[in-house]
């Protein structure tokens, strides 16, 4: 469903990624692991069309169509979501106002009618079942003096929310505590299912302890060196990245 | 398309107010001198006290030079080439709407104030103000059932002289400052509101001013005063065409709040700003105060200022009651090339006096926007309080925002609080909207919405919907 062919990526002129091949498939949990600084977080946000990366050369595909050139909403409503590694704040917006809007939009691409604010706040509480959330969050404006558990819970209910066909979670797990990160990968395994494709972006191998992927890919310095199993990112715990590192230098 | 190139055209919507209403004028030939005074006053049938107050303001102004502290440019003012006194021919009996000009009834329903029986705005009375005279008071009679007097200027001169002798010039004297003294001298007309003791205004007032004339400029000159125990809430609107002239609005307004009365004053401004290389528009020179006179009263200003090629205005309370409080609530949204210098004061005199001061700029384009307040705590205030937030938003990096904050504390009693952001409309903020399925547009539009919340829950009902779609114009393009 995702498939990325010889992906080179550029921000202010410096290349940071530099051939990336990538085939999910739907259902798949895919999990990039690799040191600071080797382009993971880039790689979720050029999938999902941050305009602040220019794409250099090759392809990203959604669904059987080219997505290089389309705007971040429009990859949105066809389905591609991104939990943000760090959720940015909106004052005065509240997370109920977001969410009924962005929801809405893409019920209106699908030919479906819109929610009233009392039908949103009904299929709101469902879904703040699964990360959860107090209702009190839900009136509040977005992000905006919420705790980094907080922040990282309200990604996974937006994601609840907005049911996304493909979802690119940016070291989600980063920040959370062993409570908290229990309380997420429990939301993301609810909504993972047969037909969605899951990107997993981290950096420490805890998080696939609670969700467990299909393919483990190493990303150094731009390029995927080396996939497998989940036993890989076992490997890695155990070796560090660093005996990697060395076997790319040399 | 570029995310700058997106916000610029986002930014950049076309001013829908800027129509002419082809209309005969009775006009003063330009220029000032004791002559053209005597005739306004003469022409307004003023009594004597009137005139003695016009001329000696001119007297006064005279001796005044323009201040040169804001942070504001403009080319040197020629006070000589402006018509101070432009009146429709066909001069309105006030009484009855039949007798107002069709042409202006219409240019009001255009600029959406019905002022008809069968349109009226529900339960907002209206007076009309077209370039120097008032045209219009709706539902005059409702009020004074209510034993509220609101009318025009003139008429409350003529009228009610008792009242105005006694609260005119009484905060804002005539000698207060360069263009409060040019304003006392040719004011030509404006609204009165008197609210008697014990009185809650049925209704929301409004006055709403247009300028049409070309070669004019506007004094408007209002008076709201509300004895012991009285409120009212009162909202202004303004437009003007668009000329490639610039044309100088110089209002005075007086606010007077007795004994535990509370006096709301809303602002939505959208005189013409110029167009995008900076050609035309209203320099918008307004002094605005109030007076918490008695103890427990209160003085709201809220203000919406999103049009003029120069704002400069500082609404003020003066809080002499004990316990009295006074709020400011601003958002002021510049683009193009337009400059505003803009906020309040807070004099704190009584004891456990309170002051709120809420002020939100948006800058545009290649635009300045400044924030400027003094909160002053005088020494017999004690236990006075004051908390102030100033942020600004820049859209685009041609723009610019500065804040001024001036504090003056004479008394250790007394608690002040000050907050100032700046922030970019974060790239980071609408690509996070966008991520969600919200187009780029919608995403800017949630942004500033969300910015300007605080102050938009001020407004009157009937007036924030206007004024959120008004920002939306001002501020909402195609994108892509």
């Amino acid at each position: 469903m995702l498939s990325i062919r010889n992906l080179h990526a550029s921000v202010d002129g410096v290349e940071i990624l530099r051939g990336i091949d990538l085939d999910i498939k739907p259902g798949e949990v895919h999990a990039i692991m690799g040191p600071n600084g080797s382009g993971k977080s880039t790689l979720s946000k050029v999938i999902a069309g941050h305009p602040a990366y220019e794409i250099t050369d090759g392809e990203i595909r959604f669904e059987g169509s080219p997505i290089n050139e389309l705007e971040p909403d429009e990859r949105a409503r066809l389905g591609l979501f991104l939990a943000f590694q760090y959720p940015v704040e909106i004052p005065g917006v509240t997370n109920a106002m977001m969410l009924r809007q962005a929801y809405n939009g893409i019920r209106r691409d699908q030919g479906l009618d819109e929610l009233d604010p009392l039908e949103f706040e009904d299929y709101l509480a469902e879904k703040l079942a699964i990360v959860e959330m107090d209702s009190s969050l839900i009136d509040r404006n977005v992000n905006e003096g919420f705790s980094g558990g907080e922040k990282k819970r309200n990604e996974i209910l937006q994601m609840a929310v907005l049911n996304p066909k493909f979802a690119l979670l940016d070291e989600t797990d980063s920040g959370l505590d062993i409570d908290a990160l229990k309380i997420v990968s429990h939301g993301i395994n609810q909504i993972r299912g047969n037909d969605k494709g899951i990107l997993l972006v981290t950096h420490y191998q805890r998080i696939l302890n609670y969700i467990t992927p299909d393919f483990v890919h190493v990303l150094v310095k731009g390029r995927i060196v080396k996939s497998g199993g989940k036993e890989l990112a076992l490997q890695l715990e155990a070796e560090g990245y660093d005996a990697i590192l060395e076997a790319v230098d040399a | 398309m570029s995310q700058t190139e997106a916000l610029d055209t986002f930014v950049s919507q076309p001013y829908k107010y800027g129509f002419v209403t082809e209309i005969e004028y009775e006009e003063f030939p330009r220029g000032l001198n004791e002559d053209v005074i005597r005739m306004i006053s003469e022409r307004k049938g003023e009594p004597a006290f009137m005139l003695e107050f016009r001329l000696k303001a001119y007297r006064h102004w005279l001796t005044m030079t323009e201040p040169v502290w804001h942070n504001v440019q403009y080319p040197a003012m020629d006070f000589q080439d402006i018509v101070y006194y432009s009146a429709p021919k066909k001069k309105p009996t006030l009484n009855s709407l039949d007798e107002v000009d069709p042409l202006i009834l219409e240019t009001y329903e255009k600029l959406g104030i019905p002022l008809s029986e069968q349109k009226m705005l529900a339960n907002v009375a209206v007076d009309a103000v077209f370039d120097s005279v008032s045209v219009a008071t709706t539902f005059r009679e409702k009020l004074y059932e209510a034993g509220v007097i609101f009318c025009s200027i003139s008429e409350a001169i003529k009228e009610h002289p008792e009242l105005v002798k006694a609260y005119l010039g009484s905060v804002v004297p005539a000698a207060d400052n360069f263009y409060a003294a040019l304003n006392s001298a040719v004011f030509t007309d404006g609204s009165f509101c008197y609210i008697p003791k014990g009185v809650k205004c049925p209704m929301e007032l409004s006055t709403y001013f247009r300028i049409n004339n070309s070669e004019s400029g506007q004094f408007e000159r209002t008076l709201i005063v509300a004895e012991e125990g009285a409120s009212v809430s009162y909202l202004e609107g303004c437009t003007a065409p668009q000329f490639s002239r610039n044309q100088l609005h110089a209002a005075v307004v007086e606010l007077v709040a007795l004994d535990h009365a509370e006096i709301k004053y809303s602002t939505v401004q959208n005189w013409y700003s110029g167009d995008e290389k900076g050609v035309g528009g209203i320099y918008n020179f307004v002094t605005k105060r109030g007076l918490c006179k008695g103890a427990h009263s209160k003085i709201s200003w809220t203000q919406v200022e999103t049009g003029s090629a120069i704002t400069w205005k500082y609404p003020s309370v003066i809080l002499k009651g004990d316990h009295s409080v006074g709020e400011f609530y601003s958002v002021a949204v510049t683009n193009n090339r337009m400059q505003a210098d803009t906020g309040t004061k807070m004099i704190h005199l009584g004891k456990h006096t309170r002051s709120t001061i809420i002020s939100k700029g948006i800058s545009a384009g290649e635009s300045h926007n400044s924030y400027r307040g003094l909160v002053k705590i005088a020494k017999g205030a004690e236990y006075a309080r004051n908390y102030s937030v100033c942020d600004s938003m820049l859209i685009g990096d041609r723009c610019s925002a500065n804040t001024f904050p001036y504090i003056e504390s004479a008394n250790s009693t007394a608690r002040i609080e000050h907050e100032a952001t700046t922030s970019k409309i974060g790239e980071d903020q609408i690509f996070y909207l966008q991520s969600r399925g919200i187009d780029e547009e919608n995403a800017v539009s949630l942004i500033i919405n969300g910015f300007v919340k605080e102050v938009f829950k001020e407004l009157p009902l009937e007036f924030a919907v206007e004024a959120t779609k008004l920002l939306s114009i001002k501020l909402e393009g195609s994108v892509g």
